[in-house]
């Protein structure tokens, strides 16, 4: 059986990892290195690392904390942040990283997901979605530039058509992002992940409001989704992964032990 | 002396790093002269299969190639597309594979799939032996391996086969012929089984 994955994320500012509530005020949590080796041997399937000030900026980032990662864990993981075009993603892939994510960038361009994929193939395509539940129109929506609160935008986009619109043009997995939910830990958005699962054709990955080990029982159970990721909850010590892995696998969810 | 293939595709520091982790002594090769210099060698690979096939061909190294594996028998490790591309052919693309290990490369067929479709098959997967091989000492079959890819090996031969996992059916995972080992799994990402894995490959 293919196994769900837990993903730890590691928001990356400067070089050093940070955890923001609802995408604010920032506090560094510590150096990127030994955190995902940490987290590597505590059993994580899977690490993502998000450059936030990148895409914001507009600035070219020093991502050589990339090839570093690279050279002390053996488990796959993703980068995000500021990869804008073909070349970004090809020095990030050949740094070590396994996958590249692109978010705002892909909504400026979205030819960008096409030209990944022919170039490097669909598995190294992730496209990050930021996802707003807009209580005016009742609708779940797309922002873009949400690493800087002074420049996060609302697009034109509804989630659930920019989630079709991806997978058209090549995406390899799609990791929605509920800013409603992020870093408050009351739960993951099982509603809209459960829409947006009818919808996707490739792995889905739920980000935004795990707090306790019960609502990542309640995200694989009643979403579907592939994998689960979190940061403040394993950052803090608040989840150790074993004891999670070990309650997901009492509760008959398909877990690597 | 292991050589990683270096044919413009593939993760050849993942694979660097665990060998320089486990003190082995390897070199990334990319020329024929380079090849012909080593005992071993790893064929990495992602992307897509012509993609892969043309860049081998042009890389200046193929004939040398399967002159060591074919009549050599020196012993060889495919990774994923690495793996795919020692096929005959491919339902991916229309150039001829390497045709080491008799068989086509074909997509996983979603329709057998009892949950939601999903390709790739994304994440840790459990693998089970159908040989009994060194290679695979020291596995813990519990833990899996990591797999990315939409394609799969299908063997023409069962004798061929050396591990299978499940997902839209079971699919071989693995393949062995003589000198010739090919996995869709990822080694390089998959902790202490792959570490094992390309430390038993390297002790063959």
């Amino acid at each position: 059986m293919l196994a769900k994955r837990l993903i730890p994320c590691l928001d990356v500012r400067d070089g050093k990892v940070v955890k923001g509530v609802q995408f604010r005020n920032h506090e560094i949590i510590g150096d990127i290195v030994p955190l995902a080796q940490r987290y590597a041997e505590a059993g994580a399937d899977e690490l993502v690392f998000y450059d936030i000030t990148a895409s914001s900026d507009g600035r070219v980032v020093d991502k050589s904390w990339v090839r570093r990662i690279a050279e002390v864990i053996d488990i796959p993981f993703c980068v995000a942040g500021g990869i804008k075009s073909v070349a970004d993603a090809g020095k990030i892939l050949e740094m070590g990283a396994d996958k590249v994510s692109i978010n705002s960038p892909a909504l400026s361009n979205p030819q960008l997901i096409a030209d990944l994929n022919a170039t490097f193939g669909q598995q190294c395509v992730v496209i990050g979605i930021d996802s707003f539940f807009d209580v005016a129109s009742g609708q779940y929506q797309v922002y873009q530039f949400t690493g800087d609160e002074t420049r996060t935008q609302k697009t034109q986009w509804l989630t659930r058509d920019w989630v079709s619109e991806v997978q058209r043009l090549g995406a390899g997995e799609i990791v929605l992002n509920c800013m409603n939910q992020d870093g408050v830990r009351q739960g993951y958005d099982i509603a809209q992940l459960k829409t947006i699962r009818d919808l996707c054709k490739v792995p889905l990955i739920a980000s935004g409001g795990a707090g306790t080990m019960q609502h990542f029982t309640e995200v694989f159970q009643q979403a579907d989704v592939d994998g689960a990721l979190a940061a403040s909850v394993f950052h803090k010590g608040i989840i150790q992964i074993s004891e999670l892995k070990a309650k997901l696998i009492a509760d008959g969810i398909s877990i690597r032990p | 002396m292991i050589g990683i293939v270096d044919y413009g595709l593939g993760n050849i520091s993942a694979f660097a790093n665990i060998y320089k982790q486990l003190n082995i002594p390897f070199k990334a090769v990319k020329s024929a002269a380079e090849i012909q210099a080593v005992d071993k060698l790893i064929l990495p690979g992602v992307g897509a299969f012509d993609y892969a096939m043309q860049l081998l061909n042009g890389s200046g190294m193929r004939e040398v190639l399967d002159d060591m594996v074919l009549n050599q028998k020196v012993p060889v490790l495919g990774v994923c597309v690495g793996m795919q591309i020692m096929a005959n052919s491919s339902e991916e693309g229309i150039l001829a594979g390497l045709g080491w290990v008799d068989g086509t490369v074909r997509k996983i067929d979603i329709t057998k799939l009892s949950h939601k479709p999903t390709i790739p098959h994304m994440g840790w997967n459990q693998v089970r032996p159908k040989k009994d091989m060194e290679v695979f000492a020291g596995i813990d079959y519990e833990q899996g391996f990591y797999f990315l890819h939409s394609y799969y090996f299908s063997a023409d031969n069962t004798n061929d086969i050396l591990a299978v996992a499940e997902y839209a059916g079971e699919f071989s995972c693995a393949v062995h012929k003589e000198n010739i080992y090919g996995f869709q799994f990822h080694p390089e990402k998959s902790l202490l089984n792959g570490v094992t894995l390309l430390k038993n490959f390297a002790n063959l």
